[in-house]
């Protein structure tokens, strides 16, 4: 009897199992089906749950409604310069809090912390004031600039580089290497993956990011995909939803086919994050 | 680690430095500064010092004081049903590491890293009252239609169902860390002192995982005293401003109404919540909350 009532149980627990992850799939697959319905049956009653017959021009028609091969540029170069400037910036800062002690290094240190828990919907208004006065406002460096410190990569790399033993080190400084070489041939070797998690992180984050880009365009010279996608309500009318799914399929698929492929690595670096 | 150079460590952190002071201390000191006056945009010079005024006018505004019910209830909600399903959710979870287990984690994770614009116009489109498929289930089961996002009763709720599908997963699954990393012993201690399942979750892993709970429970305010993406993609604060949210009001000082100064006067009021969450995240931190 207890063994049947287990059976049972177990059988109760997979289908629950089925069912979080068809909540939280659904969407997703929604989202394709209504981009390939036909303008009569994203209006239909009952509503459409496979279209028909698939309307694959549905794609090309939201991409060329818009300058949306600009968007997809300027989200790529966008998210470039960031990662290529972050890095820059980023590793020297790591092994200076790392590897030195000097006067006012807690104070700064503190600035770091503080740098990461302020919300940019605190500093974007004077940031926004600071960057037309200069008259940048027709580039995409609003959206580039105010992302060069990376607070949060500057803490989780400072604490691999604090686990490297001081030893290796000064071994190679009696080599006459100098800070450069000791940083490029030995610490950022050893602290693969939280470089490559920082990364991810930074692409994920920018690639997705709404608000900042939203208050920092003002033409669609300069927007990004998100922007680009967001406002295919106003260009296409409410109503074509068929339409706005296929751009959104387009802001979506990269990061899905990244996904789909390295799920266990991006779900590990990140939980790991949140727990430190 | 000795040098031989003083300010070789100085020029290491000079670029992080200079981006902080320019990109976050800067525009902090200047948000202040500028909610004490009433601010010209067009022309500097005839910035007006007014002291308290925009915060004064700013209080007595109905599109202010819904603005901060409105974060209230966003806050309250969203961190209460979150924290809930992601503990219920992460107990069932954690006990088994198949390949099926991290499957379901891995779907379940997988709004974390989706942008808010797609989610937000995604669940736009099902949620519509006449053509989503929201309605057809409700239909379905025999219950009556919501107007959802179109109607002010429900447009809040709305906004939060959205922000709850996003992020449970994510906090399910540092739950989850969490718990896997409770020592397999102290289990086995409490197996043979035949205790029941409840008892177990309450006496041991509960008071175990108070860290993470509490890193959860301030993240999550935070991110909510800050909501805004999906109210301006889902509702534009509508309607009638039904949806509305201290950071959707700063933004529309800004880009509708065009008074900077009392933008920033309601971002003070942000940078004051935020604020004391962080205090409150450093002094838990330092205290390494462990209840029992």
């Amino acid at each position: 009897m207890g063994e049947k009532t287990n059976r049972w149980w177990n059988y109760f627990g997979y289908a629950a199992k089925l069912l979080v992850v068809f909540i939280f799939v659904f969407p997703f697959l929604w989202m394709f089906s209504v981009s390939l319905q036909n303008n009569d049956e994203i209006t239909a009653i009952p509503i459409t749950l496979i279209p028909s017959i698939p309307q694959w021009g549905n794609y090309v028609e939201a991409f060329t409604s818009g300058p949306f091969l600009q968007y997809l540029g300027n989200s790529v170069i966008i998210i470039v310069s960031i990662i290529v400037i972050q890095m820059a910036v980023m590793i020297p800062a790591a092994y200076g809090f790392a590897k030195y002690e000097f006067k006012g290094k807690n104070f700064l240190f503190g600035l770091v912390m503080l740098a990461f828990m302020t919300p940019v919907q605190l500093t974007f208004l004077p940031i926004y004031n600071m960057m037309s006065k200069a008259g940048l406002m027709d580039t995409l460096l609003p959206q580039i600039l105010p992302s060069m410190t990376n607070a949060f990569g500057i803490f989780l790399l400072r604490q691999y580089f604090m686990q490297i033993p001081d030893e290796l080190i000064e071994s190679a400084k009696l080599d006459h290497a100098g800070s450069l070489k000791i940083i490029l041939k030995l610490m950022l070797p050893m602290s693969k993956p939280a470089l490559t998690s920082i990364i991810l992180f930074s692409f994920v984050g920018h690639w997705n990011d709404y608000f900042w880009p939203l208050v920092m365009t003002a033409s669609e010279k300069v927007r990004p995909l998100t922007i680009g996608v967001s406002m295919l309500k106003n260009t296409e009318g409410a109503s074509s939803w068929n339409l706005i799914m296929a751009g959104n399929m387009i802001l979506v698929l990269p990061i899905l086919i990244v996904y789909c492929f390295c799920s266990k690595y991006i779900v590990s670096s990140f939980t790991y994050s949140g727990i430190k | 680690m000795k040098d031989g150079k003083k300010w070789i460590p100085y020029l290491l952190v000079a670029p992080a430095m200079a981006g902080i002071a320019l990109f976050v201390i800067y525009p902090m000191v200047n948000l202040v500064y500028m909610s004490f006056f009433k601010v010209n945009q067009m022309n500097p010079d005839k910035n007006k010092f007014v002291l308290f005024d925009n915060y004064t006018k700013m209080f007595r505004t109905s599109a202010f004081q819904k603005a901060m019910v409105n974060t209230g209830y966003y806050a309250l909600f969203s961190v209460v049903i979150i924290l809930a399903l992601a503990l219920l959710l992460s107990v069932w979870l954690a006990g088994r590491r198949t390949k099926f287990h991290s499957f379901v984690q891995g779907c379940a994770f997988l709004p974390h890293v989706i942008s808010m614009v797609s989610i937000g116009l995604i669940f736009q489109q099902m949620m519509d009252p006449d053509f989503g498929i929201f309605n057809a289930i409700l239909n379905a089961l025999g219950l009556p239609a919501l107007s959802w996002l179109r109607s002010s009763d429900t447009a809040v709720g709305s906004i939060v169902f959205v922000n709850v599908w996003k992020s449970v997963g994510y906090y399910t699954l540092i739950l989850i860390a969490a718990i896997q990393s409770i020592p397999e012993s102290i289990y086995e201690a409490a197996a043979l002192d035949n205790a029941g399942k409840l008892k177990v979750f309450f006496k041991i892993t509960l008071p175990m995982i108070s860290p993470q709970i509490f890193f959860v429970l301030i993240v999550l305010s935070i991110g909510s005293f800050k909501i805004f993406d999906l109210i301006s993609i889902m509702t534009a604060g509508g309607p009638n401003n039904a949806s509305t949210s201290l950071v959707y009001y700063i933004y529309a000082n800004v880009f509708q109404d065009f008074d900077v100064g009392r933008a920033a006067a309601a971002g003070v009021v942000l940078l004051g919540l935020v604020g004391v969450m962080t205090v409150l995240y450093f002094v838990g931190l330092a205290k390494k909350v462990h209840y029992q």
